[in-house]
């Protein structure tokens, strides 16, 4: 077990909220895992991008956590139509498909940063950090798994 | 068969599998497929169209894909967990993600779909213009299969 230090909203001290977009279950259930290890809360998850956009709507999170490879509307599509509706939302790209064209293309519609599968728990760390930028503080150490 | 253009998808499984299940991997066999594909077991499949086009399927027998699942679970799953079709179809779009990100790189364009649960007993074998290959990967979990079926439209023309 690795000790890292909760991440909170500095304006009200309370867990950031996640939307987790992926179409494997699988995938979603870690990276929910992960996120509540970093003291992260899961405000909503979709497994496309059209049930994303609705869902960013609902529960207006504080990271979207976005995979690019989905039926129905993909990944960029749908960080494009949220950013247009939000402008402040702040995406991240979460897919194993991390060439050049999709990593710009995602970056151009306003996604944040980008993370390749296998997430490392650690690397997806520091992203939340540097994407929440001075809308993060840190509290009390908590434990996270480090195989997931 | 491109072998330089197979490379990436073993250097891909090869990473997958170790940083997924935390542990060395080693590549036991690689041959060319004669036969009909028969699967194994619990079985992802994932289909590619563009510079290069066909099929990949990442195949365990059911004892080896609870025990991954498990492992990566963290928690013991049963065999008719839903979950663990699920696992071998994430590990299986995580393999073919990072390899077509190499050969996107390298100037190959072609798009995959989401990976499926292959229920067929049955599948592609090698043909004139549709090669196959199947390689094996001994994990501690046990083996894990990749039958890869590729035509490289690109270089056939």
């Amino acid at each position: 077990m690795e000790q890292v230090a909760a991440l909170l909203r500095s304006k009200d001290r309370q867990p950031i909220r996640f939307l987790v977009v992926d179409d494997s279950i699988f995938a979603r259930k870690n990276l929910s895992k992960m996120v509540e290890a970093f003291g992260g809360r899961v405000a909503g998850e979709a497994g496309d991008g059209c049930t994303a956009i609705t869902e960013y709507s609902r529960t207006l999170p504080d990271i979207v956590l976005m995979d690019i490879i989905m039926p129905n509307m993909e990944g960029i599509e749908a960080a494009d139509r949220i950013m247009r509706m939000h402008p402040q939302a702040r995406i991240v790209m979460v897919s194993s498909v991390g060439f050049q064209e999709n990593i710009i293309a995602a970056l151009q519609k306003g996604a944040r940063h980008f993370v390749q599968k296998p997430v490392k728990p650690e690397i997806l760390y520091d992203v939340i950090k540097y994407v929440m930028g001075e809308d993060v503080t840190t509290t009390i150490e908590v434990a996270t798994g480090a195989a997931l | 068969m491109r072998l330089d253009l197979i490379q990436p998808f073993i250097n891909a499984a090869d990473a997958v599998l170790a940083q997924s299940l935390a542990c060395t991997t080693r590549v036991s066999t690689v041959s060319m497929e004669e036969q009909i594909y028969r699967r194994r077991g619990i079985a992802a499949i994932v289909t590619m169209k563009g510079d290069i086009e066909g099929r990949i399927v990442f195949d365990l027998d059911s004892a080896t894909a609870v025990r991954v699942a498990s492992a990566l679970a963290g928690s013991e799953l049963p065999e008719s967990d839903g979950m663990v079709h699920e696992t071998i179809c994430e590990l299986a779009n995580q393999v073919i993600g990072n390899a077509i990100t190499t050969l996107n790189d390298q100037g190959f364009h072609f798009r995959v779909q989401p990976p499926q649960v292959h229920t067929a007993e049955l599948g592609l074998g090698s043909s004139e213009d549709t090669e196959a290959l199947v390689m094996c990967f001994d994990t501690p979990s046990g083996s894990v299969f990749m039958n890869i079926a590729l035509r490289f439209p690109k270089f056939n023309a």
